[in-house]
């Protein structure tokens, strides 16, 4: 009896024993099924997946009747879909299968994820601060098309950056003018942003372009070679060579989680949010907050719209009407899928980043399959807002006019 | 001058405490601003998309002219039905936009009504779209008057459905329903890709190279009755539009469910103290919403379309009109009609029907996105509206009384 109780005193033993942590063990053992029928494992036996799936669904259940549904379920849910795409990957041929995942698909995804990230940061400031910002897909446009005039009329990425950055500023300041001070509906103002934005960069770029393309040799963003990954097979093309604004993306969700959480200005950011007239009350001035976050995420969202035009493609500089497509709410649904923290928001943008990435490579075995796949973001955020795996909460005072007293 | 139109707005600082939903800010609005904030924002849209027009070197008045008469609005001048007058032709064009705006608009409006902002009407009308083309290509030998009432029943139940899982979604878990529907939206677009696409269930059967669907068959086109199927004449579909714009009139304000859907958008507390189900209220709300942009769909579709491409897909922006179309003319039946008027006006007059010598349509184009945009953007700032105006009052009669008929009547 003795060593019984010992045993169960034992912290390791306890956590193991967590019903959470069998959950997160199960949703992870799903993944793995389906990772161990592609490369660079590439099980050609299905029987591998199957079984680790099967794991996985156990963990999920012994989860369930532990109290944690939720969790369980999604576990068990992890556990058949890895199954099923086992299946699938050990049925499709070897050379498809290396054209879909080799190493130049981690590059491809962190392209993908860089412009969301931006903007899905770019978010978080703003909405931590309590206001909605559905206009980011338009301050994207906007950083998209102003980033590529400045750095053709400036002459170098640099000055592309900084003007596309400027010109994203201006119009979430405007917006923010809307928002904060005219306690304008935010949802209307946003979708106000995002038309505004189309017809603007859609009126220039035919005014100063002729609405056909834009002239080659425009500065690009420079990609980062580290010369000691030349020579490896996989971490050479994986992130060998990936862009400054890749790189720059990955600094940002560790400087924001650092700025939000650790830092006093954080806080602030925080309590206008949540409360704004306590805020108010101990002597923050919420409106300048506001203003600073709204801003700041025009600024960044415009960043990722760069990165966008002036260095997501290699072949150069590139610009067409309404270029965003939508990213702006693929960035925004990260946000809420990631539940308004950093480090969620990047994960989620990853999977977002990832799933375009696959789709992109899924034309091998069919373009109409390819098209499908790209509703999935869509449907997982809906899944997520829909509360499913896990409760999103969103700041308390969100989306909310303050008016001081 | 109205009894109206002469009671003063309220001053700013009232209308703004109470905001906690967008039915409750847009209450305030009906009743502060009538008929005087949308004409104002109009203007002031038009006079900065002017600024822009010329700061890029081009004479504004003479561009707003060709669009006037690219849009046919010149016809009044001369009316005509003769279809080889550019000015009638141009008008035929611009009522078909109009239709589609008016029924966007109410899918729109009706949401707004309960207190829900209902972006989905993109995806809702991609539903009927593609409901009301495969229904139109299937069947092919219906009698046709039921094979266009079966098209339009169906397309707009799609509708109804597509909306109806954002509104489901906010009265069991609470999801809000503008993230939702911007979610339907594009899993919507990404399925008529899918369908319309190549290897897709609805390309067309002719040729598997070219991804754009099969034309739907005779008996399920709407007719036509001023011009021809051929030269894209006007169909039927704009009385079916001015029909619905009556029966959102009398759903609202003659039933029940009108009675209980301006209830909860009111104030959902209060509506479900007095009884009222709030959470079925808000499904069938949304539902009722998306019927009106399924049924946009089907009219598109069964109307002039009758076929869709995958291109086509990017470059609709009726749904997102409606956006503007519903706030603009304040949900109101009447206002909605004017504002589908005036955008279906500004979406054929600045594209196919301008010729102009100082602007090309390119240009002019995405200028209707920038008076889109400024309109959206004032009509949400209504308070700034209102103070130019109050101000304005103010200086011409000192001294007015503040307590108003309308006030002393609520």
């Amino acid at each position: 009896m003795s060593t019984w109780a010992a045993r169960l005193e034992n912290p390791v033993s306890a956590r193991l024993r967590d019903p959470s942590t069998t959950g997160y063990a199960g949703i992870f053992l799903g993944a793995f099924a389906a990772f161990l029928c592609i490369p660079p494992i590439q099980a050609r036996s299905v029987m591998w997946a199957i079984f680790v799936g099967i794991v996985a669904v156990v963990f999920g259940i012994w989860t369930v009747t532990r109290g944690r549904a939720r969790l369980g379920w999604g576990a068990v849910a992890s556990g058949i879909i890895g199954i099923g795409l086992g299946v699938l990957a050990t049925r499709s041929s070897v050379g498809n299968l290396n054209a879909v995942f080799d190493a130049s698909l981690v590059a491809q995804t962190f392209a993908f994820t860089t412009p969301l990230v931006f903007a899905a940061i770019g978010g978080l400031f703003s909405e931590r601060s309590g206001v909605v910002n559905i206009g980011l897909e338009g301050m994207m446009l906007m950083g998209a098309f102003w980033g590529v005039y400045g750095a053709d009329k400036g002459g170098s990425w640099i000055v592309g950056l900084l003007v596309g950055a400027g010109v994203g500023g201006v119009l979430a300041l405007v917006y923010a003018y809307f928002a904060i001070h005219l306690r304008a509906d935010q949802i209307v103002g946003g979708t106000a942003v995002n038309f505004l934005a189309l017809g603007i960069t859609g009126y220039f770029f035919f005014q100063f372009y002729n609405g056909n393309y834009i002239p080659s040799g425009v500065s690009t963003i420079p990609n980062v070679n580290i010369p000691g990954l030349k020579h490896s097979h996989f971490f050479g093309p994986a992130i060998g060579h990936l862009n400054i604004m890749i790189w720059a993306s990955l600094a940002l969700v560790i400087v924001s989680y650092i700025v939000v959480f650790k830092t006093p200005i954080g806080l602030r950011i925080r309590a206008c949010g949540e409360h704004p007239r306590a805020a108010d009350t101990v002597g923050i001035n919420v409106y300048a907050v506001r203003y600073g976050c709204v801003v700041l995420s025009g600024i960044l969202a415009a960043l990722g719209g760069v990165y966008l035009s002036d260095g997501f493609t290699s072949g150069g500089a590139t610009f067409g009407d309404n270029m965003t497509n939508g990213r702006g709410f693929i960035a925004l649904a990260a946000l809420i899928f990631g539940n308004w923290r950093p480090a969620g928001a990047f994960g989620a943008a990853l999977l977002f980043g990832f799933s375009t990435a696959v789709a992109l490579r899924l034309q091998v075995y069919s373009a109409s399959a390819a098209t499908l796949f790209n509703v999935l973001p869509y449907a997982l955020t809906l899944v997520a807002v829909a509360g499913v795996i896990g409760r999103t909460v969103p700041p308390a005072a969100d989306g909310k006019p303050y008016k001081k007293q | 001058m109205s009894q109206a139109e002469n009671v003063p707005p309220e001053p700013p600082e009232e209308a703004a405490i109470e905001r906690n939903t967008i039915a409750v800010s847009i209450a305030l609005k009906q009743r502060a601003g009538g008929i005087i904030v949308p004409a104002i924002t109009v203007v002031i849209a038009f006079l900065m998309s002017g600024i822009v027009v010329l700061a890029t070197g081009h004479n504004p008045l003479i561009a707003y002219r060709d669009i006037f008469n690219g849009a046919g609005l010149n016809w009044i001048f001369h009316p005509t039905t003769d279809l080889t007058s550019t000015a009638a032709y141009n008008l035929t064009q611009t009522l078909l936009q109009t239709t589609t705006l008016i029924l966007t608009g109410l899918a729109v409006a009706f949401a707004f009504r309960c207190g829900m902002f209902n972006i989905g009407g993109q995806g809702q009308y991609f539903a009927g779209i593609i409901v009301a083309n495969w229904l139109g290509v299937e069947f092919s030998s219906m009698n046709p008057f039921l094979h266009v009432l079966l098209c339009i029943v169906a397309a707009t139940l799609a509708g109804a459905f597509f909306a109806g899982i954002a509104g489901f979604l906010k009265a069991t878990v609470g999801a809000h329903e503008v993230i939702t529907t911007i979610m339907l939206n594009w899993i919507a677009i990404y399925l008529a890709s899918w369908l319309f696409g190549d290897g897709g269930p609805l390309q067309n059967s002719a040729d598997k190279t070219v991804p754009i669907s099969n034309d739907i068959a005779d008996s399920a086109k709407l007719p036509d009755f001023w011009g021809q199927q051929i030269l894209q004449g006007l169909h039927i579909g704009i009385f079916i539009a001015l029909a619905a714009l009556v029966v959102y009139w009398a759903i609202l304000n003659r039933t029940t469910l009108g009675y209980e859907v301006r209830a909860v958008g009111f104030n959902p507390e209060s509506a479900a103290y007095g009884g009222i189900n709030v959470k079925k209220n808000l499904i069938r709300a949304m539902a009722i919403s998306g019927a009106f942009a399924g049924l946009a769909g089907a009219m598109d579709m069964l109307g002039y379309l009758y076929h869709y491409a995958q291109s086509d897909i990017a470059f609709s922006s009726v749904g997102f009109l409606g956006i503007a179309v519903a706030l603009l003319g304040r949900n109101t039946a009447v206002g909605v009609g004017l504002s589908a008027l005036l955008f279906g006006a500004l979406l054929f007059g600045t594209t196919h029907g301008l010729t102009s010598s100082v602007i090309k349509p390119e240009l002019a184009g995405n200028l209707t996105y920038i008076i889109q945009g400024l309109i959206v953007l004032f009509i949400g700032a209504d308070l700034l509206i209102l103070a130019v105006w109050n101000s304005r009052r103010k200086l011409r009669r000192p001294g007015h009384p503040k307590v108003t008929t309308s006030e002393a009547a609520a």
